[in-house]
């Protein structure tokens, strides 16, 4: 066991698989000689070389269509894009292309490819370079779309991510590169559609993603000095959506909150109070309860950046107060 | 206003150039040169047939012609070898026959039938063919121009020759998308041709009033560090050359090429477009200047019978009449097919 941060858990997670399988290989802007504008990739070019890992322009989609056509044709792509909100430039790529092959084409072509990118706030980049967009992606069928909140699912998700035969998008959470958690010596391969409860409690189920997830802990522990004990569920997969776990967790429960940092209009949380609305709605006591960053573009300055995001303040006070 | 301050419908007219008839004597193996007349048919009987099967209420959505653009994709048809890779755009009828796929599918794909060449999930503007090498047609200008690069980028990878060719209309040199993946390919010297069939007009504008450069692709070629070659894409011997130097170069890891093909839709830009916005004297002088009518004379000026022409145009009619009355005899897919093959496990599910 050793302790890793979240930022070089990115770097293990692809070395681990480049290791394992020469197909693999991993394109993005700044990746290579600088070791990734977030120092998360740091080491890869020295070992695997510039034939697999490749520094590209600013081309967000030559990026994407080369990852695609390699994908294709043998390989097994993670491209990088560098920020999120950079999706907005390549989208064509994501949500006509790579998401509708297989389909458009009855099952001939497949893109066995990962999308990886820095995705939320935290940083203070302002409306351009902060957006949560995991919400934009799970609306598009034909792809899959992880966002790990720890080191060690950081390393699994990814592995399951490049091992899988679908395209995955995985998002890594900007915030939380600095964050440690422990990691197990070896190989770690982790699964697709499968969310994680973190923490019992008989009160209310609270479902949370990436950055989310440390916030939502943190209301629980708070809370649980008040007598308030929830259940925390980290989601990790969006598509897959383990929906049995949350509805499994509501039927003891009772009652249900999403802790989302997208804005509010059909936020990933919304599709879940959907599902747990229709399947569960007997075995809810209480209205299911939506903690979101409001629909607003996000602000630079610290201040209105954090009373934009949910943080263990208004989770832990909107749970009580809807708890009564 | 467009750029040339004529009212729309009235812009400068562009003629084609003459045939080069010093073509006839390039050096080209007589049995390709049959192969490439072969195709030429095989994509305008294809297209005739689909127009009329249109007119009977069978095809629906919309979909590309190329009548009058065959010689291009036929002459790639016959330069590529099997395992190289193409991707075409949504006119792309022609260049997956040029790959050698049947008509059969073809046909049944644009009338909805299960024995689509894609199941009939994607249509006229999604036909694929893996086991060609035609990697697809594409409905999103530009796009597969960057896949392009992939291809030939995981071929260099994997240690094979294999190319990889994108086509693309004249109105794909105004998206960033065409200069991404030129400027992509130039640099890390990819195998990959791109191949401009400058048809004269993106959709309904001519592309001489939306673009500053007389020659689309092959003026912006020098941005890239890159030598373009402008042929008379309606001759499939000046196209064959220009290919087999740009695969040639390809395969020898001497990077990238464009060629710009200088052609002519007989119709319209799709369906709903009689392109009545074209000067009638312009539709004369390239309906004058179809590949077709020429290629056949020129075959018969080196020496090929009229006996064994007539006999292919004849095979080919053939093939078709057979394909098309399969197609419309084929069943409709089995509705457990909506259901299918959005992900590689053959399903369609996305939760527990």
């Amino acid at each position: 066991m050793a302790e890793l941060t979240y930022r070089e858990a990115v770097a293990a997670g692809i070395a681990q698989e480049m290791r394992r399988d020469p197909s693999v290989v991993f394109l993005g802007e700044d990746v290579g000689g600088a070791g990734g504008v977030f120092k998360t990739t740091a080491g890869l070019l020295e070992e695997f070389g510039p034939d697999r890992v490749v520094d590209t322009p600013i081309s967000e989609q030559a990026i994407l269509g080369a990852a695609m056509g390699a994908a294709m044709t043998g390989l097994r792509p993670i491209a990088e894009i560098m920020f999120s909100d950079f999706f907005a430039v390549c989208w064509d790529f994501v949500a006509n292309e790579i998401a509708k092959s297989r389909y458009m084409t009855d099952g001939m072509v497949g893109c066995p490819l990962v999308i990886r990118s820095g995705n939320g706030a935290g940083l203070r980049f302002g409306a351009q370079h902060s957006q949560s967009i995991e919400n934009w992606a799970m609306a598009v069928p034909g792809v899959k779309v992880v966002a790990p909140s720890t080191p060690k699912d950081l390393i699994g998700l990814m592995a399951a991510s490049v091992r899988d035969p679908d395209p995955v998008l995985l998002f890594e959470h900007k915030a939380l590169y600095p964050s440690k958690g422990e990691v197990p010596e070896g190989e770690i391969v982790d699964e697709l559609g499968k969310a994680r409860v973190l923490r019992d409690g008989s009160d209310a189920t609270v479902v949370a993603l990436a950055l989310m997830v440390p916030r939502a802990l943190e209301a629980a522990d708070r809370l649980a000095a008040e007598g308030i004990h929830l259940t925390v569920i980290d989601v990790r997969s969006l598509v897959p959506l383990d929906t049995a776990t949350i509805l499994r967790s509501v039927a003891g429960t009772s009652r249900l909150f999403t802790v989302e940092e997208n804005p509010r209009l059909c936020g990933w949380g919304a599709e879940i109070c959907s599902i747990v609305s229709e399947e569960a709605f007997w075995d809810l006591d209480g209205p299911i309860v939506r903690i979101t960053t409001p629909h607003l573009p996000l602000a630079s300055a610290p201040n209105l950046e954090d009373l934009a995001l949910p943080d263990a303040d208004r989770i832990a006070a909107t749970i009580k107060a809807a708890l009564g | 206003m467009p750029l040339s301050g004529a009212p729309y419908g009235k812009h400068q007219i562009v003629l084609p150039e003459p045939f080069d008839e010093s073509l006839k004597d390039a050096p080209i193996d007589l049995e390709i040169r049959i192969e490439m007349f072969r195709k030429q048919h095989q994509i305008r009987q294809l297209e005739k047939r689909l127009y009329t099967l249109f007119l009977e209420g069978l095809v629906r959505g919309t979909s590309h012609q190329s009548m009058g653009m065959e010689a291009t994709s036929a002459a790639f048809g016959v330069a590529l070898r099997p395992d190289d890779y193409s991707f075409n755009t949504y006119r792309g009828h022609g260049h997956t026959v040029a790959r050698g796929v049947p008509p059969e599918p073809i046909i049944a794909e644009l009338l909805g039938k299960a024995t689509g060449l894609v199941g009939g999930k994607g249509g006229s503007m999604h036909l694929t063919s893996v086991e060609h090498g035609m990697m697809g047609s594409y409905a999103i200008i530009g796009a597969h121009l960057c896949i392009a690069n992939g291809a030939a980028w995981s071929a260099k990878l994997r240690g094979t020759d294999q190319v990889a060719v994108a086509f693309f209309g004249d109105g794909a040199t105004n998206i960033g998308a065409f200069h991404e993946a030129v400027n992509y390919a130039a640099n890390y010297r990819l195998g990959t041709i791109f191949v401009c069939e400058n048809n004269l007009y993106m959709e309904y504008t001519p592309i001489a009033e939306v673009t500053p450069v007389k020659h689309p692709a092959a003026d912006r070629a020098p941005a890239y560090g890159l030598d373009a070659t402008i042929v008379d894409g309606n001759d499939a011997d000046a196209v064959y050359l220009a290919a087999r130097a740009a695969i040639e170069r390809a395969r020898t890891g001497g990077g990238p090429s464009i060629i710009e093909a200088k052609t002519y839709r007989h119709g319209g830009h799709s369906r709903a477009d009689p392109g009545k916005y074209r000067p009638d004297l312009e539709v004369e002088a390239w309906l004058d200047h179809d590949p077709i009518p020429m290629y056949h004379q020129r075959l018969l000026d080196l020496g090929v019978g009229e006996d064994r022409l007539t006999a292919i145009i004849q095979e080919v009619a053939a093939e078709i009449d057979r394909a098309a009355a399969a197609a419309k005899s084929a069943p409709e897919p089995p509705a457990e097919a909506l259901w299918t093959n959005v992900w590689a496990n053959g399903g369609s599910q996305w939760r527990n």
